[in-house]
Protein backbone atom coordinates (compact mmCIF):
# COMPACT_ATOMS: atom_id res chain seq x y z
CA UNK A 1 0.00 0.00 0.00
CA UNK A 2 2.81 2.40 1.03
CA UNK A 3 3.57 4.32 -2.61
CA UNK A 4 7.11 5.31 -1.14
CA UNK A 5 8.50 1.38 -0.10
CA UNK A 6 11.34 1.68 -2.85
CA UNK A 7 12.58 4.87 -1.56
CA UNK A 8 13.34 4.27 1.97
CA UNK A 9 16.30 5.85 3.29
CA UNK A 10 18.33 3.77 4.56
CA UNK A 11 19.06 3.23 7.85
CA UNK A 12 16.15 5.89 9.26
CA UNK A 13 12.38 4.90 9.51
CA UNK A 14 9.47 5.33 6.41
CA UNK A 15 8.29 8.19 8.00
CA UNK A 16 11.44 10.46 8.28
CA UNK A 17 10.39 13.35 6.49
CA UNK A 18 13.60 15.36 8.04
CA UNK A 19 16.04 13.19 7.42
CA UNK A 20 18.51 12.50 5.16
CA UNK A 21 18.41 12.71 1.10
CA UNK A 22 16.49 9.59 0.50
CA UNK A 23 18.59 6.78 -1.39
CA UNK A 24 17.37 4.80 -3.85
CA UNK A 25 18.58 1.83 -4.39
CA UNK A 26 17.35 1.76 -7.64
CA UNK A 27 19.55 4.87 -8.75
CA UNK A 28 22.15 3.57 -10.88
CA UNK A 29 20.12 1.47 -13.12
CA UNK A 30 18.68 5.35 -14.41
CA UNK A 31 19.64 6.80 -17.30
CA UNK A 32 20.78 10.63 -18.02
CA UNK A 33 17.63 12.56 -19.06
CA UNK A 34 15.03 10.69 -16.37
CA UNK A 35 12.83 12.81 -13.39
CA UNK A 36 14.99 12.74 -10.39
CA UNK A 37 14.44 9.11 -8.80
CA UNK A 38 14.76 9.53 -5.58
CA UNK A 39 11.47 11.64 -5.13
CA UNK A 40 7.62 10.75 -5.70
CA UNK A 41 5.90 13.03 -8.49
CA UNK A 42 2.58 14.24 -6.94
CA UNK A 43 -0.77 16.03 -8.28
CA UNK A 44 -2.80 17.50 -5.04
CA UNK A 45 -6.45 17.53 -6.07
CA UNK A 46 -8.89 19.17 -4.11
CA UNK A 47 -12.77 18.98 -4.60
CA UNK A 48 -15.30 20.70 -3.35
CA UNK A 49 -18.03 23.10 -4.00
CA UNK A 50 -15.94 26.29 -4.26
CA UNK A 51 -19.11 28.16 -4.13
CA UNK A 52 -17.36 30.69 -4.29
CA UNK A 53 -13.82 29.88 -4.30
CA UNK A 54 -11.58 32.15 -1.89
CA UNK A 55 -7.87 32.96 -1.12
CA UNK A 56 -8.28 30.29 1.67
CA UNK A 57 -8.79 27.25 -0.61
CA UNK A 58 -6.05 28.92 -2.75
CA UNK A 59 -3.85 28.96 0.45
CA UNK A 60 -4.30 25.08 1.40
CA UNK A 61 -2.69 24.54 -2.03
CA UNK A 62 0.89 26.69 -1.16
CA UNK A 63 0.77 25.19 2.44
CA UNK A 64 0.56 21.75 1.47
CA UNK A 65 2.80 22.14 -1.46
CA UNK A 66 5.25 23.69 0.92
CA UNK A 67 4.83 20.95 3.47
CA UNK A 68 5.27 17.94 0.47
CA UNK A 69 8.21 19.29 -1.34
CA UNK A 70 9.89 20.15 2.29
CA UNK A 71 9.47 16.38 2.89
CA UNK A 72 12.31 15.42 0.41
CA UNK A 73 10.47 12.69 -0.69
CA UNK A 74 7.94 14.49 -3.28
CA UNK A 75 7.67 16.93 -5.39
CA UNK A 76 4.58 18.34 -6.09
CA UNK A 77 4.20 19.01 -10.08
CA UNK A 78 0.39 20.23 -10.10
CA UNK A 79 -2.27 21.41 -8.55
CA UNK A 80 -6.21 20.73 -9.69
CA UNK A 81 -9.48 22.63 -8.61
CA UNK A 82 -12.49 20.09 -9.36
CA UNK A 83 -15.56 21.68 -8.62
CA UNK A 84 -18.51 19.85 -7.91
CA UNK A 85 -21.39 19.26 -10.34
CA UNK A 86 -24.84 20.93 -10.10
CA UNK A 87 -26.17 17.36 -9.19
CA UNK A 88 -24.29 17.69 -5.69
CA UNK A 89 -27.46 19.72 -4.61
CA UNK A 90 -26.00 21.57 -1.58
CA UNK A 91 -28.25 24.77 -0.14
CA UNK A 92 -26.78 27.78 -1.84
CA UNK A 93 -25.28 25.92 -4.78
CA UNK A 94 -24.91 28.17 -7.60
CA UNK A 95 -24.64 26.77 -11.56
CA UNK A 96 -21.29 25.09 -12.16
CA UNK A 97 -20.68 27.38 -14.90
CA UNK A 98 -20.22 30.00 -12.79
CA UNK A 99 -17.91 28.38 -9.58
CA UNK A 100 -15.39 27.22 -12.59
CA UNK A 101 -15.28 30.42 -14.05
CA UNK A 102 -14.46 31.91 -10.69
CA UNK A 103 -11.66 29.09 -10.36
CA UNK A 104 -10.41 29.78 -13.58
CA UNK A 105 -9.81 33.58 -12.47
CA UNK A 106 -8.52 32.83 -9.14
CA UNK A 107 -5.60 30.41 -10.70
CA UNK A 108 -4.97 32.98 -13.41
CA UNK A 109 -1.38 33.87 -11.78
CA UNK A 110 -1.16 30.09 -10.54
CA UNK A 111 2.00 28.45 -12.46
CA UNK A 112 0.83 25.21 -11.02
CA UNK A 113 -2.88 25.18 -9.93
CA UNK A 114 -5.56 24.99 -12.31
CA UNK A 115 -9.19 23.86 -12.46
CA UNK A 116 -10.51 20.30 -14.48
CA UNK A 117 -14.28 20.40 -15.13
CA UNK A 118 -14.71 16.65 -15.80
CA UNK A 119 -16.41 16.65 -12.49
CA UNK A 120 -18.81 19.72 -12.77
CA UNK A 121 -19.76 18.16 -16.43
CA UNK A 122 -21.03 15.15 -15.07
CA UNK A 123 -24.83 14.43 -14.84
CA UNK A 124 -24.87 12.61 -11.98
CA UNK A 125 -22.96 13.31 -8.77
CA UNK A 126 -19.55 11.72 -8.63
CA UNK A 127 -17.87 10.11 -5.64
CA UNK A 128 -14.59 11.88 -4.74
CA UNK A 129 -12.86 8.27 -4.81
CA UNK A 130 -14.04 8.25 -8.53
CA UNK A 131 -12.73 11.78 -8.97
CA UNK A 132 -9.21 10.75 -7.90
CA UNK A 133 -9.28 7.62 -9.72
CA UNK A 134 -10.37 9.78 -13.12
CA UNK A 135 -7.27 12.19 -12.61
CA UNK A 136 -5.10 9.19 -11.38
CA UNK A 137 -6.29 7.07 -14.54
CA UNK A 138 -5.73 10.36 -16.69
CA UNK A 139 -1.72 10.45 -15.11
CA UNK A 140 -1.04 6.92 -16.08
CA UNK A 141 -2.49 6.92 -19.84
CA UNK A 142 -0.27 9.74 -20.44
CA UNK A 143 2.68 7.70 -18.64
CA UNK A 144 1.84 5.20 -21.02
CA UNK A 145 2.31 7.02 -24.32
CA UNK A 146 5.33 8.54 -22.68
CA UNK A 147 6.55 4.58 -22.27
CA UNK A 148 5.58 3.75 -25.81
CA UNK A 149 7.75 6.54 -27.91
CA UNK A 150 9.99 5.01 -30.17
CA UNK A 151 12.95 5.46 -27.99
CA UNK A 152 13.06 1.48 -28.43
CA UNK A 153 14.36 1.61 -31.87
CA UNK A 154 17.29 3.81 -31.57
CA UNK A 155 20.96 2.64 -30.75
CA UNK A 156 23.45 2.48 -28.61
CA UNK A 157 22.54 4.33 -25.40
CA UNK A 158 18.97 5.00 -25.51
CA UNK A 159 18.16 0.96 -26.26
CA UNK A 160 20.44 0.23 -23.03
CA UNK A 161 18.43 2.47 -21.36
CA UNK A 162 15.14 1.52 -22.77
CA UNK A 163 16.40 -2.37 -21.75
CA UNK A 164 16.78 -1.48 -18.44
CA UNK A 165 13.14 0.65 -18.00
CA UNK A 166 11.66 -2.98 -19.18
CA UNK A 167 13.70 -5.01 -16.69
CA UNK A 168 12.49 -2.51 -13.94
CA UNK A 169 8.83 -2.58 -15.33
CA UNK A 170 9.38 -6.27 -15.29
CA UNK A 171 9.95 -5.84 -11.52
CA UNK A 172 7.19 -3.70 -10.88
CA UNK A 173 4.45 -5.39 -12.22
CA UNK A 174 3.08 -6.44 -8.89
CA UNK A 175 2.73 -2.60 -7.74
CA UNK A 176 -0.55 -0.92 -8.76
CA UNK A 177 1.64 2.15 -9.71
CA UNK A 178 4.94 2.76 -11.61
CA UNK A 179 7.28 5.17 -9.44
CA UNK A 180 7.69 7.42 -12.52
CA UNK A 181 3.88 8.38 -12.77
CA UNK A 182 2.82 10.81 -10.46
CA UNK A 183 0.40 9.98 -7.51
CA UNK A 184 -2.95 11.87 -7.17
CA UNK A 185 -3.85 13.03 -3.44
CA UNK A 186 -6.93 14.68 -2.04
CA UNK A 187 -6.32 17.98 -0.82
CA UNK A 188 -8.56 19.13 1.79
CA UNK A 189 -8.77 20.76 5.04
CA UNK A 190 -9.96 19.08 8.70
CA UNK A 191 -13.20 19.36 7.81
CA UNK A 192 -13.26 17.00 5.28
CA UNK A 193 -11.06 14.47 7.25
CA UNK A 194 -13.71 14.80 10.16
CA UNK A 195 -16.74 14.37 7.35
CA UNK A 196 -15.54 10.76 7.25
CA UNK A 197 -17.42 10.11 10.29
CA UNK A 198 -20.75 11.48 9.25
CA UNK A 199 -22.87 8.83 8.27
CA UNK A 200 -23.90 7.98 4.95
CA UNK A 201 -21.73 11.00 3.80
CA UNK A 202 -19.31 8.65 2.31
CA UNK A 203 -19.03 4.56 1.34
CA UNK A 204 -16.41 2.70 3.79
CA UNK A 205 -14.77 1.19 0.92
CA UNK A 206 -14.42 4.56 -0.72
CA UNK A 207 -12.91 6.42 2.62
CA UNK A 208 -10.64 3.15 2.44
CA UNK A 209 -9.78 3.27 -1.40
CA UNK A 210 -8.62 7.01 -0.73
CA UNK A 211 -6.33 6.64 1.99
CA UNK A 212 -5.06 3.22 1.08
CA UNK A 213 -4.46 3.45 -2.64
CA UNK A 214 -4.25 7.78 -3.10
CA UNK A 215 -3.43 9.91 0.07
CA UNK A 216 -4.86 13.02 1.72
CA UNK A 217 -2.86 15.99 2.32
CA UNK A 218 -5.04 17.56 4.67
CA UNK A 219 -4.20 21.07 5.81
CA UNK A 220 -5.41 22.61 9.48
CA UNK A 221 -4.91 24.55 12.22
CA UNK A 222 -6.01 22.00 15.22
CA UNK A 223 -3.26 19.25 14.51
CA UNK A 224 -3.80 17.34 17.60
CA UNK A 225 -7.52 17.26 16.75
CA UNK A 226 -6.80 15.58 13.19
CA UNK A 227 -4.37 13.29 14.75
CA UNK A 228 -6.84 12.30 17.73
CA UNK A 229 -9.77 11.68 14.90
CA UNK A 230 -7.63 9.41 12.73
CA UNK A 231 -6.53 7.12 15.67
CA UNK A 232 -10.22 6.82 16.62
CA UNK A 233 -10.41 5.30 13.21
CA UNK A 234 -9.14 2.08 12.07
CA UNK A 235 -9.37 3.09 8.48
CA UNK A 236 -7.45 6.07 8.78
CA UNK A 237 -5.26 4.49 11.47
CA UNK A 238 -4.26 1.50 8.64
CA UNK A 239 -3.21 4.10 6.27
CA UNK A 240 -1.81 6.72 8.70
CA UNK A 241 1.52 6.59 6.44
CA UNK A 242 -0.95 8.38 3.63
CA UNK A 243 -2.42 10.66 5.60
CA UNK A 244 0.07 13.90 5.42
CA UNK A 245 -1.14 16.81 7.94
CA UNK A 246 0.25 20.13 7.34
CA UNK A 247 0.07 22.47 9.91
CA UNK A 248 -1.25 26.09 9.36
CA UNK A 249 -0.22 28.02 11.97
CA UNK A 250 -2.35 31.26 11.24
CA UNK A 251 -5.95 31.59 11.10
CA UNK A 252 -7.47 32.18 7.95
CA UNK A 253 -11.23 31.55 8.62
CA UNK A 254 -12.28 32.75 4.98
CA UNK A 255 -15.17 30.33 4.60
CA UNK A 256 -17.06 30.27 1.27
CA UNK A 257 -20.57 30.74 3.77
CA UNK A 258 -19.43 33.61 5.53
CA UNK A 259 -18.29 35.13 1.64
CA UNK A 260 -21.66 34.49 0.49
CA UNK A 261 -23.30 36.02 3.88
CA UNK A 262 -21.25 39.42 3.43
CA UNK A 263 -22.44 39.86 -0.36
CA UNK A 264 -25.99 39.25 1.05
CA UNK A 265 -25.39 41.82 3.94
CA UNK A 266 -23.55 44.31 0.89
CA UNK A 267 -20.21 43.99 3.06
CA UNK A 268 -17.09 44.24 1.41
CA UNK A 269 -15.03 40.95 0.41
CA UNK A 270 -12.21 42.23 -0.72
CA UNK A 271 -9.35 40.80 -0.30
CA UNK A 272 -10.72 37.41 1.12
CA UNK A 273 -11.15 36.55 -2.40
CA UNK A 274 -9.05 37.38 -5.47
CA UNK A 275 -9.80 40.65 -6.94
CA UNK A 276 -11.02 38.85 -9.98
CA UNK A 277 -13.29 36.59 -8.46
CA UNK A 278 -14.72 39.62 -6.88
CA UNK A 279 -15.70 41.79 -9.88
CA UNK A 280 -17.07 38.63 -11.34
CA UNK A 281 -19.61 38.03 -8.52
CA UNK A 282 -20.67 41.95 -8.47
CA UNK A 283 -21.13 42.14 -12.52
CA UNK A 284 -23.34 38.95 -12.36
CA UNK A 285 -24.89 39.27 -8.99
CA UNK A 286 -24.61 35.67 -8.04
CA UNK A 287 -25.43 35.22 -4.39
CA UNK A 288 -28.37 36.60 -2.79
CA UNK A 289 -30.77 35.28 -0.53
CA UNK A 290 -32.82 33.44 -3.47
CA UNK A 291 -29.42 32.05 -4.86
CA UNK A 292 -28.97 30.98 -0.69
CA UNK A 293 -31.98 28.85 -1.11
CA UNK A 294 -31.39 26.61 -3.65
CA UNK A 295 -31.88 23.30 -3.14
CA UNK A 296 -33.87 24.17 0.76
CA UNK A 297 -35.66 20.68 1.13
CA UNK A 298 -33.23 18.38 -1.33
CA UNK A 299 -30.77 15.20 0.07
CA UNK A 300 -27.51 16.16 -0.74
CA UNK A 301 -26.56 13.47 -3.40
CA UNK A 302 -24.19 11.38 -1.28
CA UNK A 303 -26.45 11.37 1.41
CA UNK A 304 -29.72 10.25 -0.60
CA UNK A 305 -27.70 7.61 -2.51
CA UNK A 306 -25.83 6.31 0.44
CA UNK A 307 -29.18 5.70 2.26
CA UNK A 308 -30.53 4.50 -0.73
CA UNK A 309 -27.99 1.54 -1.11
CA UNK A 310 -28.24 0.85 3.06
CA UNK A 311 -32.55 1.08 2.28
CA UNK A 312 -32.00 -1.49 -0.42
CA UNK A 313 -29.53 -3.92 1.43
CA UNK A 314 -31.96 -3.53 4.43
CA UNK A 315 -35.38 -5.13 2.53
CA UNK A 316 -33.72 -7.70 0.59
CA UNK A 317 -30.80 -8.63 3.85
CA UNK B 1 -32.18 62.81 6.52
CA UNK B 2 -29.78 63.37 9.23
CA UNK B 3 -26.84 64.04 7.35
CA UNK B 4 -23.65 61.60 7.25
CA UNK B 5 -20.59 62.83 9.23
CA UNK B 6 -17.37 62.27 6.59
CA UNK B 7 -14.68 60.29 7.61
CA UNK B 8 -11.57 59.56 6.92
CA UNK B 9 -9.77 56.54 8.16
CA UNK B 10 -5.88 56.92 9.09
CA UNK B 11 -3.45 53.68 10.01
CA UNK B 12 -0.22 53.91 11.07
CA UNK B 13 1.90 50.95 11.25
CA UNK B 14 5.33 49.33 10.19
CA UNK B 15 3.58 48.00 7.01
CA UNK B 16 6.64 45.34 6.56
CA UNK B 17 5.29 44.35 4.41
CA UNK B 18 1.72 45.17 4.52
CA UNK B 19 -0.68 42.62 4.20
CA UNK B 20 -4.02 41.45 3.07
CA UNK B 21 -5.28 41.83 6.56
CA UNK B 22 -3.91 45.26 6.63
CA UNK B 23 -6.39 45.76 3.57
CA UNK B 24 -9.05 44.19 5.24
CA UNK B 25 -9.08 46.76 8.48
CA UNK B 26 -10.25 49.31 6.05
CA UNK B 27 -12.80 47.59 4.40
CA UNK B 28 -14.63 46.12 7.55
CA UNK B 29 -14.07 49.64 9.27
CA UNK B 30 -15.38 51.17 6.45
CA UNK B 31 -18.72 48.74 6.40
CA UNK B 32 -19.26 49.11 10.00
CA UNK B 33 -19.54 52.84 9.99
CA UNK B 34 -21.50 52.72 7.23
CA UNK B 35 -23.59 50.19 8.43
CA UNK B 36 -24.42 52.69 11.96
CA UNK B 37 -25.99 55.46 9.51
CA UNK B 38 -24.37 58.27 10.85
CA UNK B 39 -20.58 57.92 9.01
CA UNK B 40 -19.80 58.63 5.30
CA UNK B 41 -16.19 56.95 4.65
CA UNK B 42 -14.58 59.39 2.07
CA UNK B 43 -10.77 57.88 2.18
CA UNK B 44 -8.68 56.00 3.91
CA UNK B 45 -4.92 56.28 4.49
CA UNK B 46 -1.72 54.34 4.97
CA UNK B 47 0.70 56.28 6.22
CA UNK B 48 3.92 53.97 6.92
CA UNK B 49 6.50 54.67 9.79
CA UNK B 50 9.70 56.13 9.14
CA UNK B 51 13.11 54.21 9.54
CA UNK B 52 14.00 56.20 12.90
CA UNK B 53 11.55 53.54 14.54
CA UNK B 54 14.30 51.19 14.67
CA UNK B 55 12.19 48.33 14.59
CA UNK B 56 13.75 45.01 14.07
CA UNK B 57 13.79 44.03 10.22
CA UNK B 58 12.46 47.31 9.09
CA UNK B 59 12.68 46.93 5.69
CA UNK B 60 13.85 50.46 4.13
CA UNK B 61 10.75 53.59 3.80
CA UNK B 62 10.83 53.55 0.43
CA UNK B 63 10.21 50.02 -0.28
CA UNK B 64 7.22 50.18 2.47
CA UNK B 65 5.84 53.13 0.82
CA UNK B 66 6.11 51.42 -2.58
CA UNK B 67 5.01 48.06 -1.77
CA UNK B 68 1.33 49.55 -0.06
CA UNK B 69 1.43 52.01 -3.51
CA UNK B 70 1.59 48.67 -5.26
CA UNK B 71 -0.73 46.99 -3.01
CA UNK B 72 -3.62 50.10 -3.19
CA UNK B 73 -3.18 50.25 -6.59
CA UNK B 74 -6.63 48.18 -7.58
CA UNK B 75 -8.14 50.52 -4.33
CA UNK B 76 -11.04 53.14 -5.19
CA UNK B 77 -10.43 54.98 -1.87
CA UNK B 78 -7.38 54.10 0.37
CA UNK B 79 -4.23 55.95 -0.60
CA UNK B 80 -0.55 55.82 0.83
CA UNK B 81 0.89 58.68 2.07
CA UNK B 82 4.67 59.02 2.45
CA UNK B 83 4.73 62.10 5.16
CA UNK B 84 5.23 60.46 8.00
CA UNK B 85 8.22 58.15 6.62
CA UNK B 86 9.80 60.94 5.19
CA UNK B 87 10.54 62.78 8.37
CA UNK B 88 13.93 62.87 9.93
CA UNK B 89 12.99 62.14 13.57
CA UNK B 90 10.09 59.29 14.11
CA UNK B 91 6.68 61.26 14.87
CA UNK B 92 3.99 59.92 17.41
CA UNK B 93 0.93 59.14 16.22
CA UNK B 94 -0.92 62.11 17.68
CA UNK B 95 0.84 64.21 15.60
CA UNK B 96 0.75 62.58 12.11
CA UNK B 97 -3.40 62.48 13.44
CA UNK B 98 -2.59 66.17 13.36
CA UNK B 99 -0.76 66.66 10.25
CA UNK B 100 -3.43 64.68 8.33
CA UNK B 101 -6.35 66.30 9.95
CA UNK B 102 -4.58 70.11 9.57
CA UNK B 103 -4.38 69.12 5.63
CA UNK B 104 -7.81 67.84 5.29
CA UNK B 105 -8.86 71.44 6.46
CA UNK B 106 -6.85 72.65 3.94
CA UNK B 107 -8.06 71.35 0.83
CA UNK B 108 -11.56 70.71 2.03
CA UNK B 109 -13.76 71.52 -0.76
CA UNK B 110 -15.79 74.92 -1.16
CA UNK B 111 -19.63 74.88 -0.43
CA UNK B 112 -20.43 75.83 -4.25
CA UNK B 113 -18.66 72.45 -5.23
CA UNK B 114 -20.71 69.96 -3.13
CA UNK B 115 -23.04 68.00 -5.06
CA UNK B 116 -21.33 67.02 -7.55
CA UNK B 117 -18.81 64.22 -5.93
CA UNK B 118 -20.14 61.65 -4.82
CA UNK B 119 -21.63 63.44 -1.15
CA UNK B 120 -24.21 61.21 0.31
CA UNK B 121 -26.41 64.85 1.27
CA UNK B 122 -26.39 68.08 -0.14
CA UNK B 123 -26.15 70.02 2.91
CA UNK B 124 -23.31 72.58 3.86
CA UNK B 125 -19.59 70.41 3.64
CA UNK B 126 -19.04 69.06 6.90
CA UNK B 127 -15.63 69.17 8.37
CA UNK B 128 -14.47 65.27 7.78
CA UNK B 129 -13.11 63.32 10.95
CA UNK B 130 -9.90 62.07 10.91
CA UNK B 131 -10.06 58.94 12.57
CA UNK B 132 -7.30 56.47 13.56
CA UNK B 133 -8.10 52.99 12.13
CA UNK B 134 -6.49 49.85 14.43
CA UNK B 135 -6.60 46.39 15.24
CA UNK B 136 -7.15 45.41 18.73
CA UNK B 137 -3.74 44.51 19.02
CA UNK B 138 -2.92 48.74 19.41
CA UNK B 139 -5.70 49.37 21.89
CA UNK B 140 -4.04 46.54 24.02
CA UNK B 141 -0.50 48.49 24.33
CA UNK B 142 -1.96 51.44 25.71
CA UNK B 143 -1.95 49.56 28.86
CA UNK B 144 1.74 49.17 28.12
CA UNK B 145 3.68 51.79 30.65
CA UNK B 146 5.71 54.45 29.51
CA UNK B 147 4.61 53.11 26.12
CA UNK B 148 2.08 56.30 25.09
CA UNK B 149 1.91 59.56 26.87
CA UNK B 150 -1.34 59.61 28.59
CA UNK B 151 -2.11 62.95 26.89
CA UNK B 152 -1.28 61.70 23.69
CA UNK B 153 -4.19 58.47 24.02
CA UNK B 154 -6.79 61.39 25.25
CA UNK B 155 -6.13 63.40 22.09
CA UNK B 156 -6.10 60.56 20.08
CA UNK B 157 -9.67 59.37 21.51
CA UNK B 158 -11.17 62.30 22.74
CA UNK B 159 -10.09 64.64 19.33
CA UNK B 160 -10.21 62.55 16.87
CA UNK B 161 -11.70 58.60 17.52
CA UNK B 162 -10.30 55.50 17.18
CA UNK B 163 -12.28 52.29 15.11
CA UNK B 164 -10.64 49.39 16.05
CA UNK B 165 -11.32 46.24 14.70
CA UNK B 166 -11.58 42.92 16.50
CA UNK B 167 -8.99 40.21 16.71
CA UNK B 168 -8.76 36.81 18.48
CA UNK B 169 -7.68 37.24 21.97
CA UNK B 170 -7.72 40.19 22.29
CA UNK B 171 -11.34 41.67 24.75
CA UNK B 172 -11.90 45.07 23.54
CA UNK B 173 -14.39 45.71 26.04
CA UNK B 174 -11.43 44.99 28.45
CA UNK B 175 -9.08 47.01 27.62
CA UNK B 176 -11.68 50.16 27.87
CA UNK B 177 -12.69 49.08 30.58
CA UNK B 178 -9.47 48.68 32.41
CA UNK B 179 -8.57 52.37 31.03
CA UNK B 180 -10.27 55.70 32.60
CA UNK B 181 -9.10 57.70 29.46
CA UNK B 182 -10.37 55.11 27.35
CA UNK B 183 -13.31 54.43 29.23
CA UNK B 184 -14.35 58.37 29.40
CA UNK B 185 -14.06 58.87 25.89
CA UNK B 186 -16.05 55.48 24.95
CA UNK B 187 -18.34 57.20 22.73
CA UNK B 188 -15.50 57.86 20.51
CA UNK B 189 -13.76 54.11 20.26
CA UNK B 190 -15.77 52.23 17.62
CA UNK B 191 -15.86 48.60 17.87
CA UNK B 192 -15.88 46.46 14.86
CA UNK B 193 -16.13 43.01 14.96
CA UNK B 194 -14.49 41.10 12.27
CA UNK B 195 -16.72 37.82 11.29
CA UNK B 196 -13.88 36.61 9.09
CA UNK B 197 -10.34 35.53 11.24
CA UNK B 198 -7.75 36.77 9.32
CA UNK B 199 -4.52 36.45 11.47
CA UNK B 200 -1.81 37.48 8.50
CA UNK B 201 0.40 39.31 10.26
CA UNK B 202 3.62 40.46 8.68
CA UNK B 203 5.90 38.65 11.19
CA UNK B 204 4.71 35.71 9.94
CA UNK B 205 5.19 36.85 6.50
CA UNK B 206 8.83 37.69 6.75
CA UNK B 207 9.29 34.49 8.63
CA UNK B 208 7.77 32.07 5.58
CA UNK B 209 9.71 34.13 3.43
CA UNK B 210 12.85 33.33 5.27
CA UNK B 211 12.23 29.90 5.25
CA UNK B 212 11.35 30.49 1.16
CA UNK B 213 7.80 29.14 1.77
CA UNK B 214 5.14 30.64 -0.53
CA UNK B 215 2.97 33.87 0.91
CA UNK B 216 0.95 33.87 -2.05
CA UNK B 217 -3.01 34.98 -1.16
CA UNK B 218 -1.85 36.39 2.53
CA UNK B 219 -0.82 40.12 0.34
CA UNK B 220 -1.18 41.14 -3.20
CA UNK B 221 0.85 39.79 -5.73
CA UNK B 222 2.42 42.91 -6.76
CA UNK B 223 4.06 43.55 -3.84
CA UNK B 224 5.21 39.99 -3.55
CA UNK B 225 6.97 40.22 -6.48
CA UNK B 226 8.31 43.04 -5.89
CA UNK B 227 9.64 41.90 -2.65
CA UNK B 228 11.30 39.47 -4.72
CA UNK B 229 12.67 41.80 -7.26
CA UNK B 230 14.29 43.70 -4.46
CA UNK B 231 15.35 40.41 -2.22
CA UNK B 232 13.43 41.74 1.25
CA UNK B 233 13.30 39.55 3.71
CA UNK B 234 15.36 37.36 2.67
CA UNK B 235 17.31 36.09 5.29
CA UNK B 236 15.29 34.21 8.23
CA UNK B 237 13.70 36.89 10.37
CA UNK B 238 12.76 34.20 12.55
CA UNK B 239 13.22 34.24 16.47
CA UNK B 240 15.76 37.01 16.02
CA UNK B 241 13.97 38.43 18.79
CA UNK B 242 9.77 39.54 19.48
CA UNK B 243 8.63 43.00 17.80
CA UNK B 244 9.00 44.46 21.40
CA UNK B 245 8.43 48.04 20.89
CA UNK B 246 10.28 50.26 21.72
CA UNK B 247 8.41 53.54 22.20
CA UNK B 248 4.49 53.68 20.52
CA UNK B 249 3.31 50.12 19.86
CA UNK B 250 1.53 49.75 16.37
CA UNK B 251 0.65 47.07 14.21
CA UNK B 252 3.16 44.65 13.19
Amino acid sequence: MQKTSSLEPMGLGPDNPGGARVCHSDQRRQGPGMESPQKTEVVLLACGSFNPVTNMHLRLFELAKDHMNATGKYRVIKGIISPVGDAYKKKGLISAHHRVIMAQLATQTSSWVEVDTWESLQKEWVETAKVLRHHQEKLEARGCEQQDSPVLERPGRKRKWAEQRSELNQKKTLEPQRKDVPEVKLLCGADLLESFGVPNLWKREDIANIVGDYGLVCVTRAGNDAQRFIYESDVLWRHQANIHLVNEWITNDISSTKIRRALRRSQSIRYLVPDLVQEYIEKHNLYSAESEERNVGVILAPLQRNTAATNSRTTTA
Amino acid sequence: MKSRIPVVLLACGSFNPITNMHLRLFEVARDHLHQTGTYQVIGGIISPVSDNYKKKDLAAAHHRVAMVRLALQTSDWIRVDPWESEQAQWTETVKVLRHHHSELLRYLPQEEGRGQGRAVSPAPAAVPELKLLCGADILKTFQTPNLWKDEHIQEIVEKFGLVCVGRAGHDLKGYISDSPILQRCQHNILLVREPVQNDISATYIRRALGHGQSVKYLLPDAVIAYIKDHNLYSTGSSWKGSSAPNSEGETS
